[in-house]
């Protein structure tokens, strides 16, 4: 520990001596040197407020995040987040490319759901370019199952680490065991775990591969006991009730202030979910309910998403069900891109040699039997499409709240400006309400069941 | 180059291309049949009077041009202001606002500079200086009842002289299940605009990241500093006069260039 007699500025200070302060820094574990400083403080000063500062490389503030508190004993008396610690100008750098490889850098955002990024990017791209009724059928059942898969692993990639920041470690290795056979299907229809790129205005990149069905329905069989497994091991458990029930309360009138929507919105009891509110990819023809509790606390906030997890499971089913009933797709049959030569970008993918590409009946068509054919695909890969002049936003109901992309338009092959209204971001807003006055161990759930994601909060 | 699908597969009966930039165009002979607003170079037209943004295509310049693509004109886009009535629950909003303007005493023109109705999105052009005043209505009046305010997200339009900075609200009614933009524009030379947290609170990092972008002031913030870049940072990176830096990339042998030096089709 060093101490340094460094004076810096505390807001409110009446007099000199309340500006001056002692700056320690703590590498390990120096905490008896601190408590002591602490003591001798309040014996010869006035000033009993300790000022810590968490993150942003703390083990159990998910991610980088920074968090300066301000402590009285152990209660919090003030906590300001700070942020910034992840920002990669995504945004920015989407206004370099092309329409489509867009997708490629909004995935990235959130990491925890990417395909959430990609879809709310794609539906405002798609509104402005007038195609939203156009996208074929097989592309937006695809596009809810796949989202679906995705909150999945999204909740689970959120409660796990709720559990190991409790000190639970049982329940993060079985919530995280259970969340990778969600990754596994993802990365088998995708290729990836996390970062897709899968989803493209106009459709999906790709027609789910042979067998995928029958690997997802052997994870419907199995996957629903596991996540009962799982709810037995919390539910009910002394310790997680203790740390969770009445922490972090944030009730209707709060949330609305504060522009909470997600499982946090839904465990005051109002069941706002906009798949059911202003359906998007054909939400309104799934039968699936909106589970709320009326808690307002971090505890209820853990039932919603549990609740949320079985909902999503109920989806898929249909989504399978209805894949199997179409049956195999075709170039020509059932697509899963738009068809308009000017927009959609070749989906009948295959493994070639020298990776996946186009399939050989395209480069055909394109190298052997038409010229047309052939400069469209050229203009479509190289210059891309251009999108009509105006401004949209779409959103979706993502794992954690509503997600909306405003996407404005020059009418060129770029996007002109894209924001994405993360969650995250805005509910990490609530941290001081939600915390403040409270004890400080009791942040750790506090942040963990407003499941903030860096990725996403900074962008 | 014209819209997305304006030829190709897709058949002139799916287009949707409507503002395809292509200069003047010769008169066609209209088919009675056919309704005069779905022609293609009629939905052209208001483009003719706004400035030229982009000549030639692909890109290129100063090389002999035997395609006739080098003599393509394309004009800017223009202003839009829907006339009534909007459609939808456009109508509504766009009354209920005006009578519980009025009754504050404020014209609805005096606060609403223009209305668009745009591809299913409702977009308010609010007046700066009237701002809280018109959010506060939009939360408050039951027939209006935005509860929640989604966020702020800046656009700058270097070009748009006298009004170069937007600011974009997303607003939402749970009550109604409604959702509404309202933007707001500020000059680059004087860029301020009143703050939003007092009504609603949602804005705070909102209105924090705009300012961290674009340099827009929000006159009444509580602790206007930046968020996602350093405190010390020059400059205000998601403006368009910011470069988005990067150096060329050697990949098998050849050197691809940094993202804002590539070709350019914009």
């Amino acid at each position: 520990m060093t101490e340094a007699q460094t004076p810096h500025a505390a807001a409110g200070a009446t007099d000199a001596e309340a500006a001056e302060g002692h700056v320690y820094t703590v590498s390990g574990e120096d905490w008896d040197e601190i408590i002591a400083a602490a003591n001798e403080a309040r014996d010869f000063q006035s000033g009993e407020r300790l000022v810590i500062n968490m993150g942003p490389q703390h083990p159990s503030t998910h991610g980088v995040l920074r968090l300066v508190l301000t402590l009285e004993g152990e209660t919090v008396v003030e906590v300001r987040p700070a942020i910034g610690y992840l920002h990669t100008g995504i945004e920015k750098n989407m206004e370099f490319r092309t329409w489509t490889q867009g997708v490629t850098f909004c995935t990235r955002a959130d990491y925890l759901m990417p395909l959430f990024n990609e879809v709310a990017y794609c539906l405002a791209v798609e509104r402005l370019l007038g195609i939203e009724d156009r996208i074929p059928e097989r592309a937006q059942i695809i596009r809810v199952l796949m989202l679906e898969l995705n909150r999945i692993t999204s909740h689970l990639g959120g409660i796990a680490p709720m559990g190991l920041e409790l000190g639970a470690t049982t329940i993060y290795t079985q919530g995280a065991r259970l969340r990778e056979r969600g990754l596994d299907l993802l990365e088998l229809v995708t290729g990836l775990r996390m970062n897709h790129a899968y989803m493209r205005p106009g459709g999906v990149a790709q027609d789910l591969p042979p067998g995928a069905l029958e690997a997802i329905r052997a994870f419907l069989d199995t996957t629903p006991a596991l996540v009962r497994d799982l709810r037995t091991l919390i539910d009910a458990n002394p310790i997680f009730i203790g740390r969770n029930k009445g922490v972090a309360y944030l009730d209707l009138a709060g949330c609305m202030a504060l522009g909470v929507t997600g499982p946090m919105l839904r465990s005051t009891g109002l069941p706002w979910d906009l798949r059911k509110s202003q359906p998007y990819c054909g939400y309104e023809t799934y039968d699936f309910d909106v589970p709320t509790v009326d808690t307002c606390d971090a505890y209820g906030r853990y039932l919603v998403r549990m609740d949320e997890v079985d909902q999503s499971l109920r989806i898929v089913r249909q989504c399978v069900d209805r894949l199997a009933a179409r049956g195999s797709a075709g170039p020509d049959k059932d697509p899963v891109m738009i068809r308009d030569a000017k927009i959609g970008w070749p989906a009948q993918l295959s493994l070639g040699p020298d990776g996946l590409g186009p399939s050989p009946e395209h480069i055909k068509h394109i190298m052997g039997q038409s010229m047309e054919a052939l400069i469209h695909h050229f203009k479509l890969i190289t210059e891309g499409f251009r999108v009509p002049a105006g401004q949209a936003y779409a959103a979706v109901e993502s794992p954690r709240g509503e997600l909306g992309a405003h996407v404005v338009s020059d009418g060129g092959t770029r996007p002109y400006r894209v924001h994405l209204r993360d969650p995250s971001f805005n509910h990490l807003q609530s941290v001081a309400a939600v915390c403040e006055g409270g004890m400080v161990a009791d942040l750790i759930p506090a942040i963990a069941s407003i499941d903030p994601v860096m990725g996403g909060v900074d962008r | 180059m014209s819209g997305p699908d304006s030829t190709g597969k897709a058949g002139p009966e799916e287009t949707h291309g409507s503002q395809a930039p292509q200069g003047p165009v010769p008169p066609v002979a209209e088919p009675e049949a056919e309704a005069e607003e779905n022609l293609p170079a009629r939905l052209g037209e208001e483009r003719l009077a706004e400035p030229v943004v982009r000549t030639g295509m692909f890109g290129v310049q100063g090389t002999p041009d035997t395609s006739g693509y080098g003599l393509l004109r394309v004009h800017r886009a223009p202003v839009l202001a829907s006339p009534r009535p909007y459609g939808s629950y456009f109508d509504e909003v766009a009354d209920a606002l005006g009578s519980a303007l009025e009754a504050a005493g404020v014209g609805f023109s005096d606060a609403i500079e223009r209305v668009v109705a745009d591809r299913g999105e409702l977009t308010l052009y609010v007046r700066r200086e009237r701002l809280p005043e018109v959010a506060a209505k939009l939360r408050d009046d039951p027939a209006l009842r935005f509860e929640l305010c989604g966020g702020v997200s800046g656009v700058h339009y270097p070009h748009d002289t006298g009004r170069e900075l937007h600011a974009v609200y997303h607003l939402l009614s749970i009550t109604h299940n409604r959702r509404l933009r309202v933007e707001v524009a500020a000059p680059d030379a004087d860029p301020h605009i009143p703050s939003l947290v007092g009504v609603y609170p949602a804005v705070n990092w909102h209105e924090r990241e705009t300012w961290d972008f674009f340099g827009l002031i929000f006159d009444g913030h509580p602790a206007l500093t930046r968020i996602q870049m350093p405190d010390d940072w020059k400059g205000h990176p998601q403006r368009k006069d910011y470069p988005l830096g990067g150096i060329p990339v050697e990949y098998r042998g050849a050197k691809i260039p940094a993202p804002d030096e590539r070709r350019d089709y914009s």
